[in-house]
């Protein structure tokens, strides 16, 4: 088997973090009063062997990063996710030579082409064509190999006509082709790119994926950094989910947005108690949890089934429905699913405990927190147990439709698609005027 | 894409802590394109949309000139020395703006590039050797200033007319070494953008520039010429003019030595910035 096109071994990245009495921005009077400390320090490091530069006290330090292990093969199409501050941009930033790793080491054997950002460098005052030239050098290509790509660029972003006007009067919409063409360009073996998708047009988009997906194809390495678990899905074969600064999973990348969703740290608590509304009786619910495909999971896509399993534990042979009370983030009541008022299902059961799987239609959500309050009940009569938002889920934000338009609770939109089928009705148009 | 085959140059990057030190001239070498187009985006952009263009190189120190000719040579009746006053202070005002221009723009290089740092690797040398650059061009296209006033003023070129290219590099070197040094503080303490155009202008006075180092009593000199600008200014003079203080040799032996202590100096607190200037940006 030949080496891996990237190793990366105990890869570690601390930053110094500022102590609450300490002052903000430093500033050089500060610096002066500790600076002359810690020049002592460093020079009489140095002259013992020691790295002047490794000189920050623990209590000071957070770990952005720390011992990452993976390894990627030439060819492979890498999605790295994971929530933000997981420390996705900062080994973005290492692997792009951008900073320094503080410990251990990545190999990369391969030309680097690295894109956080697309159109870095671009000044609006200057001319399409000098904008490809000083793009395309920052990004470290030789002035004849951007020569050589030239027509290649100029008809990748279709901006031929407009060539020698400053981009400062470009639409963004050339702006950003413009930008990402060059770094498309850049012809490395290994493509490193930080959500650059997010931004731009619908056509671009899929050019852009095209234009990746087809590096990979290529033989290249690509490395992808997203939170649009399914362009991951989509476009990447493997994936790492990172987590507080460390590697959880690599694998699938369909297993890793698995993961992801099923990774119930960030929302923090599975079945709540603390909502109950009354003592229990006669039935009692004990545990419930949402399942995604079979596995537990707090998070869910856009349109994606759940079920949700509910643990009753039956005192008395009783009559009892299952009622859920599903709630937006604000706490209001959106929906509701009485078993026994609305759907005539109803559990007649000798003591004991049972699970009920309730399977949940797809969920065309916003973004954003949900809760559902758990219920069992004798149909319109009494409760036997009511736990309001007993249950906690999100729905993470993941692109709606063909042109990444994020749908979010927040933006008071209502929480929930409305699938309307828009038709123009051929038989009543006028033409003309 | 033409794919090529990944065997066929093997190129191989290992990043670790301190790694980068010994990819520092390779890496300079492979990006040497972009510090001709930093340069060139600076220059053009800086005269893109002005009606004077490229003549503000020469305006500028044309009017300074001027206003010293006025308010030292006519008004307080400072003395040439021999000199024919206008040519002694442009003698001394090129060299001067040279090296003003080059430490200002690349001591505060790294802050006004930081978008670029953040998001892109590049040997971050390259920022202040294209503001030194910049400085350089500016600096060659007010020497046509000189030309035109030579003859005015019935100074002849000589064979002393070549040292003028080394007195330039010089000079530059000077600026960029303390320009180094600036930046890497400037990265942690934006204290720096505050002090450097004060000391810039107390450099100003300090230097010779309206006047001769002949007026300094001979005892005082050599202190003088701790400034390194001082033997470089004087080194133009004779340059151009001929005119010599005898200390001259000393002098520039100073501003040599100060550019490699400079150099040294500022390269090394330049790298120790560089390895994570992206996270203080």
């Amino acid at each position: 088997m030949t080496k891996p096109i990237i190793s990366v071994e105990n890869l570690g990245k601390r930053y110094r973090v500022k102590r609450p009495g300490m002052r903000e921005g430093g500033g050089l009077r500060h610096a002066i009063e500790a600076g002359a400390a810690s020049l002592w320090n460093g020079l009489s490091r140095m002259f013992k062997g020691r790295a002047p530069y490794d000189r920050i006290a623990p209590e000071d330090e957070f770990w952005a990063l720390k011992d990452i292990n993976f390894e990627v093969q030439a060819g492979e199409c890498v999605g790295i996710i994971g929530r933000n501050g997981a420390g996705k941009s900062t080994l973005l930033k290492i692997l792009s030579r951008i900073t320094e790793p503080s410990t251990g080491r990545a190999v990369l054997r391969g030309r680097v082409g690295s894109l956080l950002e697309v159109g870095t460098g671009f000044h609006p005052e200057l001319t399409g064509r000098e904008n490809i030239f000083l793009n395309g050098a920052i990004l470290g290509m030789r002035r004849h190999e951007i020569n050589k790509r030239m027509d290649e660029i100029v008809a990748f972003a279709e901006v031929d006509e407009f060539l020698d006007t400053p981009v400062k009067h470009y639409s963004s919409g050339m702006y950003m082709r413009l930008a990402f063409a060059v770094a498309a360009h850049l012809d490395p073996e290994i493509l490193i790119v930080d959500e650059v998708l997010a931004v731009g047009d619908v056509q671009f988009q899929k050019k852009c994926l095209g234009k990746m997906s087809e590096v990979a194809k290529d033989g290249r390495t690509v490395l992808f950094v997203s939170h649009n678990m399914a362009a991951v899905q989509s476009l990447c074969k493997i994936g790492v989910l990172l987590e507080q600064g460390s590697v959880v999973q690599v694998g699938l990348a369909s297993e890793a947005v698995t993961a992801y969703l099923a990774n119930g740290s960030i929302c923090g608590e599975g079945f709540n108690t603390s909502g109950r509304q009354r003592k229990p009786t006669n039935c009692e619910i004990i545990d419930a949890w949402i399942e995604r495909d079979g596995v537990p999971t707090q998070a869910l896509l856009f349109g994606e089934r759940a079920d949700i399993i509910i643990v009753i534990q039956v005192v008395k042979r009783i009559k009892f429905a299952v009622e859920m009370i599903l709630r937006q983030q604000d706490g209001l009541a959106v929906k509701f699913a009485p078993s026994g008022l609305a759907f005539d299902w109803e559990i007649d059961q000798a003591s004991g405990s049972l699970k009920i799987r309730c399977q949940l239609p797809p969920m065309r959500f916003a973004s954003g927190g949900y809760s559902i309050d758990l219920i069992t009940a004798c149909s319109g009569k009494e409760f036997y147990d009511y736990i309001e938002s007993g249950l906690r889920f999100t729905v993470d934000s993941s692109a709606v439709g063909e042109r990444n338009w994020m749908f979010n609770q927040s933006r008071n939109q209502g929480y929930s698609l409305w699938e309307v089928n828009y038709q123009v009705d051929q038989n009543e148009i006028t033409q003309g005027l | 894409m033409m794919m090529k085959p990944l065997h066929e140059e093997p190129h191989v990057l290992v990043l670790a802590p301190g790694e980068a030190d010994h990819r520092f001239w390779r890496d300079l070498w492979h990006y040497r394109d972009l510090l001709v187009f930093l340069a060139w985006r600076d220059i053009a952009v800086r005269y893109r949309q002005t009606i004077a263009g490229v003549a503000w190189a020469l305006l500028q120190p044309a009017m300074t000139m001027i206003l010293f000719t006025i308010i030292f040579g006519r008004l307080a009746h400072m003395d040439g020395g021999g000199m024919p006053y206008p040519l002694l202070v442009l003698a001394g005002l090129i060299p001067w703006q040279l090296f003003s221009a080059a430490l200002t723009g690349s001591g505060d290089s790294l802050v006004a590039n930081a978008g670029l740092i953040s998001k892109v690797y590049f040997p971050r040398i390259i920022i202040p050797m294209a503001a030194v650059s910049v400085a350089i061009v500016n600096a060659l296209v007010s020497l046509a200033l000189l030309a035109v006033l030579m003859p005015v003023y019935g100074v002849w070129p000589t064979w002393r007319l070549v040292a003028l290219p080394l007195l330039l590099v010089l000079t530059a070197l000077i600026a960029l070494g303390a320009g180094l040094v600036v930046a890497a503080m400037g990265v942690r303490y934006r204290d720096i953008r505050f002090v450097l155009p004060f000391v810039v202008q107390c450099g100003f006075f300090a230097a010779p520039v309206g006047y001769s180092t002949v007026v300094v009593p001979e005892h005082w000199r050599m202190v003088f010429a701790l400034n390194p600008m001082v033997g470089v200014m004087e080194g133009f003079r004779w340059s151009i003019l001929g005119h010599a203080v005898h200390e001259l040799p000393q002098m520039l032996a100073m501003s040599a030595t100060t550019m490699v202590v400079l150099l040294v100096v500022g390269r090394w607190a330049f790298r120790a910035v560089e390895r994570d200037a992206a996270d203080w940006l």
